[in-house]
């Protein structure tokens, strides 16, 4: 069974139109910053939605945490329609479904020391128990994320911690609640090179132990390698999805396969051929018709500007699940 | 008589609470007509230091030692008068965030054309037709050249960026993490574009960056930096292929590629050694996979081995 289900998730937001906007009345715009998004995630497994800012990645993540509200669509976790509960029935929720924020810097509270970060969650939820199990569950999740021997690090502060091990300590703060649901925001980005495969490892490890993880990236190569399964977005839009290998090698969307011709390869006899798209993705706002990708797009025939095509298994796929949405492939 | 060449450089930084910060310790390279030399490293290795200190733009709290050569004359031998006349008219650069450094409330053009008159290349009429041609040279169409910084998406105010650094025509260009903060296809976007300058205008180019892969990519040469000093530097195919310094194999093994050769994705164990103390044996060697004896003891010089020079004791023992 899904761990997590979402279907035709829609998130708007309406834009400000200023003061001499409103005096005039000129219509209100709104953003579409996930625009019909579905996709379902099992346990012990790793999805990596990847795309480039503004492509409503990380918004898609906010909203299943209901840190967004949707417009429509359902997100069912565990089988409950997550969109549907009130904020009271949402708590007992929110402690399986945890999040990991980009930059360890700035989500850890410089004042407090990694027992109580780590501990403060338990305390939030009345979830751990008396003090000394909190104290041991303190312990036994700085261990689960290599920090050890955990005595080393309890008293510590995050100004007194390398990059790589606040990253943990913050792992250690969502993993104490036993999530079933990890929701990381491009984890490793803020991190030096030479840290990074330590904590996509650790991650890999917690997927295998049940855990299943929605990784949001930019980075199609850490994708590649981590994930099990890769949705590649566009302008609010899943358009391709499939397990990674499949993804990587046989991409049959034009913009995946743009995508992927981009990504620097680290061995430099190997020709790189890129496929430069032009300009930007267009705004949210003003979603081009048909397929929202055809002003880009270097396929592009007359039936793309007026067809929005769905996700389909394409005729190339080599694997049952692979998913594209253009009318060519 | 190389084109740019740094010579045993070494930056001190005095640190707030007493003691002294070896922040770049005895860095040499050169730099040809037209060549492409990528400075790598991970955060505090020192390249940024390096980078600035050729183009004489560190604070004066920093302590400099050796020399920076331009066509063989020492331009910091005579303190700021002696780099002025070359920076920005020889050297230029392109500083990590430049493109969101511009005045908000003046137009790209207008900063451009500012640019122009304060190193007397030209003025008025003149300065704004240049300031045009400069943007069309790296793909700011002329109706776009009087629009608002906010008005550019990040790529293009990266391409404004690097369009003020080339004001004066220099022949080499420092640009400092020139793609970090954008999207892969932007980056494409903007190592194109440098690519297409060092091409078409001969331009030299330093890229100081994290990036492994953007160096393997659009450079000659790179030099691999750690702990305030190079450790290996040579063509990126050597590096790549036949790696002579550990922390070279071992960056690259820690960096995902898209083509999945089998060999895992390993982190690279520990953290750089401080630099506010002396360091005693290879700065390396706590993280080396292939530490020995000597390395704890002496630390290793930067000498040639088959076409790359490399720091390591291991380059001395028979294979």
């Amino acid at each position: 069974m899904s761990l997590i289900e979402v279907e035709n998730l829609v998130v708007r937001y309406p834009v400000a139109r200023g003061i001499v906007g409103t005096l005039a009345r000129r219509p209100r715009r709104t953003v579409h910053a996930v625009d019909g998004v579905s996709f379902s995630l099992r346990p012990g497994e790793i999805l990596a939605l990847v795309g480039e800012s503004g492509c409503g990645k990380t918004t898609t993540a906010q909203t299943l945490l209901r840190l967004v509200e949707p417009e429509a669509g359902s997100i069912r976790f565990e089988g409950r329609d997550v969109t549907q509960l009130s904020v009271r029935e949402l708590r007992p929720l929110r402690r399986r479904m945890q999040l990991i924020y980009q930059d360890p810097y700035e989500s850890l509270d410089p004042r407090l020391r990694v027992r109580q970060t780590v501990e403060e969650p338990l305390l939030v939820h009345r979830a751990g128990g008396s003090r000394e199990e909190r104290a041991r569950r303190v312990r036994e999740t700085l261990e689960r994320v290599e920090l050890v021997p955990a005595e080393l690090f309890l008293d510590r502060f995050p100004h007194e911690l390398s990059g790589g091990q606040r990253q943990r300590v913050a792992i250690a703060a969502s993993l104490v609640l036993e999530p079933r649901l990890l929701v990381a925001d491009e984890p490793v980005s803020m991190l030096d090179v030479s840290v990074r495969a330590g904590i996509l490892r650790l991650l890999d490890g917690l997927r295998d132990g049940g855990l299943g993880i929605l990784m949001i990236t930019h980075d199609l190569s850490t994708a590649a390698r981590f994930s099990d399964r890769i949705a590649v977005m566009y302008l609010g839009r899943i358009v391709e999805e499939g397990p990674a290998s499949e993804v990587v090698r046989n991409p049959q969307h034009p913009y995946t396969r743009a995508l992927l011709s981009v990504v620097p390869k680290r061995d430099p006899r190997e020709r790189m051929r890129p496929q430069i798209l032009r300009g930007e993705p267009p705004d949210a706002v003003r979603i081009p018709p048909g397929c929202r990708f055809h002003p880009r797009c270097p396929l592009a025939i007359d039936a793309c500007r007026a067809q929005d095509p769905p996700l389909e298994r394409p005729a190339a796929a080599t694997n049952g699940s692979h998913v594209a949405a253009c009318i060519l492939a | 008589m190389s084109l740019l060449e740094a010579r045993e450089l070494n930056v001190w930084f005095d640190l707030e609470g007493g003691g002294t910060l070896h922040a770049v310790q005895g860095v040499s390279f050169a730099l040809e007509e037209g060549e492409r030399l990528g400075l790598v490293g991970e955060s505090g290795c020192g390249k940024t230091t390096t980078a600035l200190a050729l183009l004489g733009l560190l604070p004066s709290s920093a302590e400099v030692a050796g020399e920076v050569r331009f066509h063989g004359e020492d331009v910091l031998a005579g303190g700021e008068e002696s780099v002025r006349p070359h920076r920005w008219t020889d050297v230029a650069m392109v500083f990590q965030g430049a493109m969101n450094s511009f005045n908000p409330v003046r137009t790209v053009e207008s900063q451009i054309v500012e640019a122009l008159e304060l190193h007397a290349v030209a003025e008025g009429a003149v300065a704004r037709a240049r300031a045009g041609k400069l943007l069309e040279s790296v793909g700011i169409p002329a109706d776009r050249a009087r629009r608002f910084p906010h008005e550019f998406s990040g790529g293009m105010r990266q391409r404004a960026a690097i369009a003020m650094a080339l004001a004066c025509e220099p022949s080499v260009l420092v640009a400092d993490e020139p793609t970090t903060a954008l999207d892969v296809m932007v980056q494409a976007q903007i190592l194109e574009l440098l690519d297409g300058l060092c091409r078409d205008f001969g331009l030299a180019l330093v890229l100081v960056t994290h990036d492994l892969p953007v160096v393997a990519q659009l450079c000659d040469r790179a030099a691999v930096m750690y702990a305030g000093e190079i450790v290996e530097e040579g063509p990126v195919e050597r590096l790549y292929h036949s790696p002579r310094h550990p922390y070279t194999r071992l960056l690259f093994a820690a960096t995902p590629d898209l083509a999945d050769d089998g060999a895992p994705v390993a982190s690279i164990p520990g953290a750089p050694p401080r630099l506010d103390r002396p360091l005693v044996g290879c700065p390396f060697r706590p993280r080396c996979d292939r530490a020995f004896g000597r390395c704890a003891e002496e630390r290793p010089l930067l000498r040639r081995v088959d076409g790359s020079r490399a720091a390591c004791h291991l380059n001395d023992v028979p294979a």
